[in-house]
């Protein structure tokens, strides 16, 4: 019994609830029970926050007894990024800097989901700071690929991606600054949405990347993430960058997918050196699909897109060297040194010492060298001159298309330690992704198979303009009906059980 | 573009409040040289007459109303000090002007 | 840090070298919340009680700015005629210090939201200098920092330090000057003459109280002087935190003794920050830092442009009120007093209240004549300022109507003051319970002045002989016997009739 909860959709277990077929508890114990059972390996989940999940699980059984309107996802449970601020809940964003810190606070995207009745099952695991393409960062260990325990799970949010790949959570929230909603959907076989930047409010998400950081849903199908969408976007006025506008119709839009009479771009930059063989197999096959779904492909030249690795890693590291200044042990957090012969200055350069692993030292060296004077002109200023250039390209493509596809990922999941101390080796698993943080449009990752040569998931990224991110969903519907035709059953179904 | 040195990098962690150990002077050197050689690329379009772009949104004039709003308790202030005192957050010496 | 400082004459310095200063003012905005969140700014909270994820800077809190914040920086520039951007950004000023709870000071910094203006101060003399403005900026106050264990509550030898955080996020208004030349020896005066000047704007505005002795005004001096006939400038100075207009005009002038004393001695003066002593009236070096600051600005990517529109600009300028140089010119004109007076008036920050006792319905001699006779008096005694004294400009104004109307005297109306003052109640209370009416029965004194006369029979005589000036000797009796509360002029005025004499 147990076993067919976990695998059931959001929108099935949102149903049965509804109904009163299944109770918010028995799901959320079922989804308890399978952490139990697994966890261990997959080290999705950083904190598990067993009692809280229980009591917002009786609150909405409380709630359909009393014919309470109940939210869409009412009752079923979420595995929330460990970036978002929850009151009372640890809060670490992977980091030894903020071991042990429990927020006073929740972020608005909490709110939201504790409004919508959802079930927060507990924080996952991430790259610390979200720094990191493989999960590997985090403070607290790896976490495995459900696909292949030996493997990365994609990273920033690769807890979330592997919380769902192994049927740990329905949902899951993510965050993404160059590409870290979408590349760990690619490789573990999932969904995940960037929606449009500022779409979903940053208030309480903990800031790696100001301009370019973006929540979003992640879920195992298109459906289930338009659900988590629609909850968590909308404007606040807690968040300046966020967009004061209606949320598009993204739900409408996953209940009726198509492709018929749309213009498809193909960018020409998306491929070539250091794609996998496989992943353009795959993605090959993508573009006749929906050709034979009745799209129209367009090739596409973005020339600025060469240089998008490049500008990103200039302005992430140099936004982050501002954001993570404010962790210094003086007012929460870790802090190290305080034996009475340390000044606080001392105990500020030794508290980050001791918190901050490599790969933040190393990003905050850069994002300090980038901004320093001197230097400014020719690295920041540059970089904020190939957004520019980025973004009208992206403008000039969506003059001829409705949406763009490229793979999400130039490669599959590669193994834990592969590429742990060749950092640009690693910052090439964002090839595809970061182009769109850059200019701030909306794009999804959804499965489009595996590739032979290792039998991994492969992702197909489908990208649209600001604030059409419907167009996804509409797109991500009908491209994923297809597949599941095609293959008689979603992909997960042949990941080996754990 | 010049390279990193070891010295440059410790002018960096100094900079950063990163008290680095020697070794990783060296090992950050080296990486750091790396990347920046690699995105240094970037400087191709320093003399395009392109306008930076810092916002991915054109949004402007976001202000709030000067209304107040509840602060937290001193108490949920103060919750993750790592240490405090007479109400107020407790830190080592400071060698800051006066 | 305190090696004695050899100086030369103010004189000599000023014989060889020509002084240009730039001088930095922080107005702390008198908003009812801060510059990015909503927490009070009301003062004498508990420590850290006015506090939130936002001016706490915790993970994950994003700021959002204050409309009147934004809309009192546009009104400062518009006042001191600057040209206001069309369109601004916030940046980041990044540097580590513990009052600072970001670690990053959200500012201004190539794109200020005002700029190019000028503001026309008026020195003792009447003269006018004009102060060119550089720019004026939005930013934020720090927190507060106690130091425990030291001997004196300072940073040295303290054990540690303790941080509130109220003060957090204050908005702050940042008014430079371009480089002041051609003040010569009035330069110290000039400084003065510009903080004082622009305090006066600051609260005709609305937009502060500008208490500089509460810190909501502070001011640095920066000073550099020049050969005579060099043109270009030599190294400055960088005074920080001047809180008085005294020690603002204090600093400037011990800066051109000190920098003349160096430069005599063949000496370069380096940049840094100096520290202003109150008790010595000098400055002391700063700690010198290793490496020179390097604050990597960059645009704030958590807040929007600002970009006013130019309706509203106009719409803030029609709406300015008078500024106060104009207004001093004004009510100068009105009530006919000389430049000097109108300067003592300001010296002794009487101005608004002699206004408001008018506006409450006094004359004007009167209203100036309490405020800067009896009151400024009053002020002195108890180390107040004028407008802290316990009496309002409308009992003031109250005082002077009982005195035209012939109910009290001036002797009288100082007893009554000095009731109000003591907390006896409203005049007109101080009045009833001192028992303090002039008398202006007829009867009464009438009668008064006939027992002065019989008591007094010698004098009397005289007068009828002629000796009128002895009349004063019958009014002190009558006055004695009224206790102080007759009109000594009607009182005169009877007993010469009853004698017969013609005053
Ligand atoms: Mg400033
Ligand atoms: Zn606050």
């Amino acid at each position: 019994m147990s076993d067919h909860i976990i695998r059931l959709t959001a929108a099935e277990t949102a149903a049965k609830i509804a109904s009163g077929e299944l109770t918010a508890v028995e799901v959320t114990e079922a989804h308890l029970a399978r952490i139990e059972a697994v966890d261990e390996k997959v080290h999705a989940f950083l904190h598990v926050d067993r009692e809280g999940a229980l009591a917002q699980a009786r609150a909405v059984d409380g709630k359909r007894e009393r014919g309470e309107k109940l939210g869409p996802l009412a009752g079923v449970p979420l595995a929330l990024k460990d970036i978002f601020t929850t009151e009372g809940i640890p809060t670490t964003v992977g980091s030894k800097i903020l071991e042990g810190w429990i927020p006073p606070y929740d972020a608005t995207l909490t709110k939201r989901l504790k409004a919508a009745d959802v079930v927060i099952l507990g924080k996952t695991n991430m790259d610390e700071f979200a720094m990191g393409s493989s999960t590997e960062n985090s403070a607290y260990g790896p976490t495995g690929n459900p696909w292949d325990l030996t493997r990365i799970p994609g990273g920033s949010g690769g807890g979330s991606s592997a919380a769902l790949a192994s049927f740990q959570a329905p949902l899951a929230i993510g965050t993404d600054t160059g590409g870290s909603i979408r590349q760990p959907a690619a490789v573990t076989g999932t969904v995940g949405v960037k929606p449009t930047y500022g779409a979903v409010s940053r208030y309480g998400m903990v800031a790696f990347s100001s301009s370019l950081d973006q929540g979003g849903p992640c879920a195992r199908t298109v459906l289930d993430a338009a659900l988590l969408h629609e909850v968590i976007a909308g404007h606040d006025p807690m968040d300046s960058t966020s967009i004061d506008e209606p949320v598009p119709a993204v739900v409408e839009a996953a209940r009726n997918g198509s492709v018929e009479g749309m213009r498809v771009g193909v960018v020409k930059q998306f491929r070539g050196e250091g794609y996998q063989a496989g992943v353009i197999q795959r993605f090959d096959e993508s573009v006749e699909l929906l050709k034979g779904l009745g799209a129209e492909i367009v090739e596409l030249d973005c020339p600025s897109f060469d240089l998008a690795l490049s500008a990103y890693y200039l302005i992430a590291p140099s936004e982050c060297s501002s954001n993570l200044a404010r962790f210094d042990g003086l007012r929460y957090g870790l802090r190290t040194g305080d034996d009475g012969s340390h000044s606080a200055e001392e105990v500020t350069s030794l508290t980050r010492e001791a918190g901050f692993g490599d790969e933040v030292k190393r990003r905050i060296m850069l994002g300090t060298y980038a901004l320093s004077s001197g230097y400014y002109d020719a690295y920041y200023g540059s970089a904020q001159k190939v957004r520019t250039l980025i973004k009208q390209d992206f403008d000039k493509a969506f003059e001829q298309v409705d949406v763009i596809v490229s793979p999400t990922t130039p490669t599959t999941a590669f193994a834990i330690g592969e590429r742990a101390d060749d950092p640009m080796a690693m910052y090439l698993a964002d090839l595809c992704t970061i182009p769109t943080n850059l200019a701030g449009n909306a794009a999804m990752s959804l499965p489009c198979g595996l590739a032979p040569e290792d039998n991994l998931p492969v992702g197909l990224q489908i990208i649209a303009p600001v604030m059409k991110d419907d167009r996804l969903y509409k797109v991500g519907a009908a491209v994923e009906a297809a597949f599941v035709e095609k293959w008689g059953h979603p992909l997960l179904e042949e990941a080996p059980s754990l | 573009m010049p390279g990193i040195t070891r010295e440059e990098v410790a002018h960096l962690a100094r900079l950063a409040r990163l008290e680095l150990k020697p070794e990783e002077l060296d090992h950050f050197a080296g990486q750091l040289d790396d990347i920046i050689g690699a995105v240094a690329r970037v400087s191709e379009v320093a003399d395009q007459d392109v306008p930076p772009t810092s916002h991915p949104l054109p949004l402007t004039n976001v202000m709030r109303p000067d209304e107040v709003r509840p602060s937290l308790t001193p108490e949920q202030a103060l919750s993750g000090a790592p240490a405090q005192e007479q109400q107020r957050f407790k830190v080592p010496q400071i060698l800051g002007e006066e | 840090m305190t090696t004695t400082t050899d100086l030369v004459s103010y004189e000599d310095a000023l014989a060889s070298y020509d002084p240009v200063m730039g001088l930095e003012v922080h107005v702390e905005l008198g908003t009812k919340t801060k510059m990015f969140c909503g927490c009070s700014t009301e003062l004498g909270a508990d420590a850290n009680a006015q506090t939130c994820p936002v001016c706490l800077g915790l993970p994950g809190a994003l700021p959002v700015v204050n409309a009147i914040g934004v809309e009192s920086a546009i009104k400062i520039g518009l006042a001191l005629n600057c040209e206001i951007a069309e369109w601004c950004r916030f940046a980041r000023k990044n540097y580590f210090y513990p009052d600072m709870p970001k670690n990053f000071q959200t500012s201004q910094y190539d794109e200020p939201i005002a700029f190019d203006g000028y503001l026309d101060v008026q020195l003792e003399d009447g003269e006018t200098f004009r102060v060119e403005i550089e720019r004026a900026h939005m930013e934020e106050d720090t927190g507060k920092s106690t130091h425990v264990g030291g001997a004196t509550g300072r940073i040295h030898g303290a054990s540690h330090s303790l941080l509130d955080y109220n003060r957090a996020g204050i908005p702050l208004i940042e008014i430079v000057t371009k480089p002041i030349t051609g003040a010569g020896e009035r330069a110290p005066e000039v400084a003065r003459a510009y903080v004082r000047e622009l305090r006066e704007l600051i609260r005709a505005l609305g937009v502060s109280e500008a208490r500089m002795e509460m810190g909501q005004m502070r001011c640095d001096v920066n000073l550099s002087l020049r050969p005579h006939g060099r043109e270009k400038f030599g190294t400055r100075s960088e005074t920080k935190n001047v809180n008085s207009l005294r020690s603002v005009e204090r600093a400037a002038r011990f800066e051109i003794q000190r920098h003349a004393a160096v430069l005599n001695d063949g000496g370069t003066i380096i940049q840094e920050t100096r520290h202003f002593h109150e008790d010595t009236g000098s400055t002391t070096s700063g700690r010198v830092k290793e490496e020179a600051e390097d604050y990597r600005y960059f645009p704030e990517p958590d807040l929007v442009p600002v970009a006013p529109s130019r309706e509203w600009v106009e719409k803030l300028r029609a709406e300015l009120p008078e500024l106060p140089l104009v207004r001093r010119s004004r009510l100068r004109e009105e009530w006919g007093i000389s430049g000097t007076d109108m300067q003592a008036i300001l010296n002794a920050g009487a101005l608004d209240s002699i206004v408001a006792t008018i506006d409450a319905g006094a004359d004007a001699a009167s209203a100036r004549k309490w405020w800067m006779g009896e009151l400024a008096r009053a002020a002195n005694e108890s180390g107040t300022a004028l407008d802290g004294l316990a009496i309002t400009p409308a009992q003031v104004a109250r005082v002077t109507e009982l005195v035209n109307a012939g109910d009290l005297n001036d002797k009288l109306a100082r007893q009554v003051i000095e009731g109000v003052l003591a907390g006896e109640g409203t005049p007109d209370e101080v009045v009833d319970k001192r028992g303090l009416k002039v008398v202006s029965d007829e009867g009464a004194l009438t009668t008064a002045v006939e027992e002065a006369i019989a008591g007094n029979p010698a004098i009397a005589d005289k007068i009828r002989g002629g000796k009128v000036a002895a009349v004063g000797a019958l009014v002190g009796a009558v006055m004695k016997a009224t206790r102080g509360q007759a009109d000594a002029a009607r009182v005169k005025e009877l007993i010469l009739q009853q004698l017969g004499v013609e005053g």
